[in-house]
């Protein structure tokens, strides 16, 4: 159990006007590190899961009055890092050290009391409770003092009131967290993280849930802290805010670490070319001809054909909702498969669920078939022919007690209403018919979906929706987490119903997939849409280079 | 010692043998110590005996289980269905003209109407609840638990109010063709739950919103509306029973009716092989289960149980019962049975 070294941190703070000046901060260079210590560091630190090694020797150095982004892409290793830092994991080789001490974190709670703090996406505050109870709960001030007694009202507010001063936030302490916006929850959650010896602020995504002048607002209050002496670690997908704040950026890819970087000597194609890795040109190079989709299928592509178009299956005009979406433009042919590219949060799910009518949309319309149609729930999409295969199969698409046939017919039988049951052997039948076109594997029909692998699972979901007879059928990441002879298959899949007529919307994380099926691909950043591609220009290359913000 | 691991091992893909094995073991058990107990006699052109004695007192609760389990396998609970049951006593005996608080005097049809209605109305309520507000199902239906017997309170004026229309208490303790009539509404109630949940698809419906609600939406059904109904039912289904005790019993009682029946009703889904977790209902095992516990209570009685200990018994042979059922357990005890073997497959 790790016991905080007395006084050390009090140095920092007491330092903090002289030596947390710019100056000083040059000393973080390697070559000239000088007499500076990191705060918070790893040294080699290892950690495997029975089925993965998910860090392999990462040294990470976080210094005091710094703002230091972690990047990397999905499974590159950020979570266990950040799990290892507050203790709620330990290495399995290396060190943790904080202010130069080995520290053995056995949980987040030891963590806290050596001041490290962590704030996650979602906001872990209780919302029925006062602003002045939140920042204060667990360690209220006492009438008599350390040996408790009634909590003192008036000191916890006073108290408080100073800690949000200090934040340059005023507000009424004694009112219920919710009644703030979600930003200055945020800004609450801080000043409960800060207010009592931290030395260690980790925020993990803070800014997914904000918009833009919360985010500006946010970052001010970090900037604060950082001029205050707070060693601040920033997690998150926005590249931009990365630049708009941080000092250093530390890239992680595949559980190593790629580099340790100022932010301002490392472009944007390059934090993204260091996030995704080099081979990612040869393997652009390499992917030949064939696995491209044959574009002659298509009848409608705009280059052939410019004059006389057929009307689009369905667009988007100007659809958005708050903190969602931002005005977004998208239209899908028949016979076409549209891919959304773009990083997480960058709204590739949001649009699906806006389309779908799973979000309700506050602007903008749907035209579906020439008519402007608003879906205020699933069943209105649905009965435009619009089909949804979602992104979390387990929560959102598999009822896993129920068995496969049942699954496989549950959104026709949806569809036609309560009424109008389909039979036993046409719901056999039904289930047969994709069991055997899309090569499900399974021992028997009445077996429950959830004892099927996942790839089976996401043919039986597919079969569900085909069986709909939909025209437009939404992906997404229909390919996650299954493997590669499934995803071969579905892919196959795909590419055959699509050249049958049906219009699709493909989403995955893999950009690559996106750019190799598709024959558009519209390019998310940050929740809008920022360039369409058309089959010939998209690859994976000039979709990065896109999304960094880089231009031609 | 065959027969038991066979009986272990087959209970796993035939969830009616236990409750039909716990019901057989309990007729087994009354038959050792009265050796007519099944014997039915014709009396004045009526049956009687100790099975249709058991079978006619199990009707409401046969109801209430058949509302309770649409409930629970949309992953809820109905605790309410006790006081509906005396709101709709009370609305009938109001009607029919005992109570001070109304003039009284409507025809029988109408007052089995109101009174229906009622249970129909509260159940609706509780539906709305759910449903629409998103309230938990316990806390929702607690609210008409308490309020309800309130209700029928107000409408018996505090009072025990008796009953004497005749026709009227020849629903819940009058005889067609030999048989009581209870038992024929039991068995058009019954019917007609299979042939709406089978005939249609509204029982493959409340099964997936009783696994996973959100993949349900996702499918394009209006999940909500199809729990705010099965409220609705369970609410009516309570009523119904309201009508048949009261009749029954000649007298609507504000406080007493249908005491602590919504949990004998939870408990006979449960012994009836309806999963808790919601997503899986069996209505043959709802009445069985509703059969062990009035044959539990007749044999507490019969074979001189002293009344004092009478709950304690019953609490025992449902524990029993409970803990048989439970696929854990009875992997536990088949691994005892076969050390040698194989650890059997998991549970799913």
């Amino acid at each position: 159990m790790w016991r905080p070294p007395p006084c050390r941190h009090v140095n920092i703070d007491a330092g903090a006007g002289a030596e947390m000046s710019e100056p000083a901060f040059r000393l973080v260079d390697d070559e000239r590190d000088g007499p500076r210590v990191p705060i918070f560091e790893t040294l080699a630190v290892s950690k495997s899961f029975p089925s993965v090694r998910a860090l392999s020797g990462v040294d990470f150095r976080l210094f005091p009055g710094e703002i230091h982004a972690l990047m990397g892409q999905n499974g590159a290793g950020k979570s266990t890092l950040i799990n290892l830092l507050t203790g709620v994991c330990a290495p399995d080789q290396g060190e943790v050290r904080l202010g130069g001490q080995a520290v053995h974190f056995c949980s987040p709670q030891d963590a806290d009391a050596a001041g490290i703090r962590t704030l996650y996406q979602e906001i872990n505050l209780c919302p029925n409770l006062s602003v002045a109870e939140n920042i204060f709960i667990g360690r209220q001030p006492m009438h008599g003092g350390s040996r408790g007694g009634p909590i003192n009202w008036a000191e916890m507010r006073r108290r408080a009131t100073e800690v949000l001063a200090g934040l340059n936030l005023s507000l009424d302490v004694r009112k219920t967290l919710d009644c703030f916006p979600i930003a200055v929850q945020q800004m609450i959650a801080i000043a409960r993280a800060t207010c009592v010896e931290a030395r260690v602020l980790i925020l993990d995504e803070p800014t997914s849930s904000l918009d833009e002048d919360e985010v500006a607002r946010l970052f001010v209050v970090l900037r604060q802290l950082k001029q205050r002496g707070m060693a601040i670690l920033f997690v998150t997908h926005f590249l931009e805010q990365v630049y708009a704040i941080s000092d250093r950026i530390t890239v992680l890819r595949n559980g190593e670490r790629v580099g340790e970087y100022w932010a301002k000597d490392l472009s944007a194609e390059q934090l993204i070319e260091k996030m995704v890795g080099h081979n990612r040109l040869g393997e652009t190079l390499t992917r030949t001809v064939d696995t491209k989709f044959s574009m002659p299928v298509v009848p409608d592509s705009p280059q052939n054909n410019t004059v006389a178009q057929p009307p689009p299956l369905v667009s988007l005009e100007g659809v958005a909702r708050r903190g969602m979406m931002q005005a977004l433009d998208l239209e899908i042919k028949a016979g076409e498969i549209l891919g959304l590219a773009g990083l997480l949060g960058s709204g590739r799910t949001e649009t699906a669920q806006l389309l779908f009518g799973v979000e309700r949309a506050d602007a903008g319309s749907i035209v579906v078939g020439g008519t402007s149609r608003r879906f205020r729930s699933p069943r209105d999409a649905i009965r435009e022919g619009i089909a949804y295969c979602p992104e979390d199969r387990k929560r959102e698409g598999i009822v896993a007690e129920l068995s496969i046939r049942e699954n496989i017919i549950l959104a026709l039988q949806a569809k036609r209403g309560w009424l109008r049951k389909i039979g036993r052997r046409q719901q056999q039948h039904i289930a047969e018919i994709y069991i055997a076109r899309l090569g499900i594997k399974a021992a028997d029909i009445e077996q429950p979906i959830g004892l099927l692998s996942g790839g089976n699972q996401q043919k039986a979901l597919l079969g569900r929706w085909l069986a709909t007879g939909p025209t437009l059928l939404i992906l997404d990441e229909p390919t996650r987490g299954i493997d590669v002879a499934a995803k071969f298959e579905i892919m196959l899949e795909i590419r055959e119903l699509c050249a049958k007529g049906l219009g699709m919307l493909f989403i995955s994380s893999e950009i690559s997939e996106v750019t190799r099926i598709s024959h558009r691909v519209a390019v998310l950043k940050d929740r809008r849409k920022i360039a369409e591609l058309s089959a010939a220009l998209a690859n994976e290359d000039a979709v990065y280079k896109l999304i960094a913000g880089v231009t031609e | 010692m065959s027969v038991i691991k066979q009986i272990l091992a087959r209970g796993s893909s035939n969830t009616l043998i236990w409750p039909i094995l716990t019901l057989l073991a309990l007729c087994l058990l009354n038959l050792g110590f009265n050796p007519h107990f099944l014997a039915v006699r014709v009396l004045d052109h009526h049956l009687f005996g100790s099975p249709i004695d058991i079978l006619n007192r199990a009707v409401p609760l046969i109801l209430v289980g058949l509302g309770m389990t649409l409930v629970i396998a949309t992953r809820g609970i109905d605790i309410s269905v006790g006081a509906v049951v005396a709101i709709s006593a009370a609305m009938a005996a109001a009607l029919l003209g005992g109570s001070q608080a109304f003039a009284g005097g409507w025809s029988v049809g109408a007052a089995i109407a109101a009174a229906l209605g009622v249970g129909l109305v509260c159940g609706l309520w509780n539906g709305v609840l759910v449903a629409m507000v998103g309230m938990q199902p316990i806390i929702a239906t607690l609210i008409l638990m308490v309020a309800g017997r309130g209700v029928a309170q107000l409408l018996t004026a505090g009072q025990v109010i008796p009953i004497s229309n005749p026709a009227y208490l020849f629903v819940g303790g009058g005889y067609w063709l030999g048989i009581p009539v209870s038992l024929y509404v039991a068995v058009v109630v019954v019917a007609a739950t299979a042939l709406l949940l089978e005939g249609t698809a509204l029982g493959l419906f409340i099964r997936a919103i009783g696994v996973n609600p959100v993949a349900t939406r996702l499918v394009g059904l209006r999940a909500n509306a199809i729990v705010f109904w099965v409220y609705g039912f369970s609410g009516f289904t309570a009523g119904l029973a309201g009508v048949l005790i009261s009749s029954n019993l000649r007298s609507a009682d504000g406080n007493n009716a249908g005491l602590l029946l919504e949990l004998d009703a939870i408990l006979a889904v449960t012994l009836g092989g309806t999963s808790l977790l919601g997503g899986r209902f069996n209505l043959a095992g709802t009445v069985l289960g509703a059969l062990i516990i009035q044959t539990l209570t007749y044999t507490t009685y019969s074979i001189g149980v002293p009344p004092e200990a009478t709950l304690v018994v019953k609490a025992v042979v449902v524990l029993i019962v409970s803990v048989i059922q439970s696929p854990t357990a009875r992997q536990w005890l088949l691994a005892r049975l076969r050390p040698h073997a194989a650890p059997a497959r998991a549970p799913l």
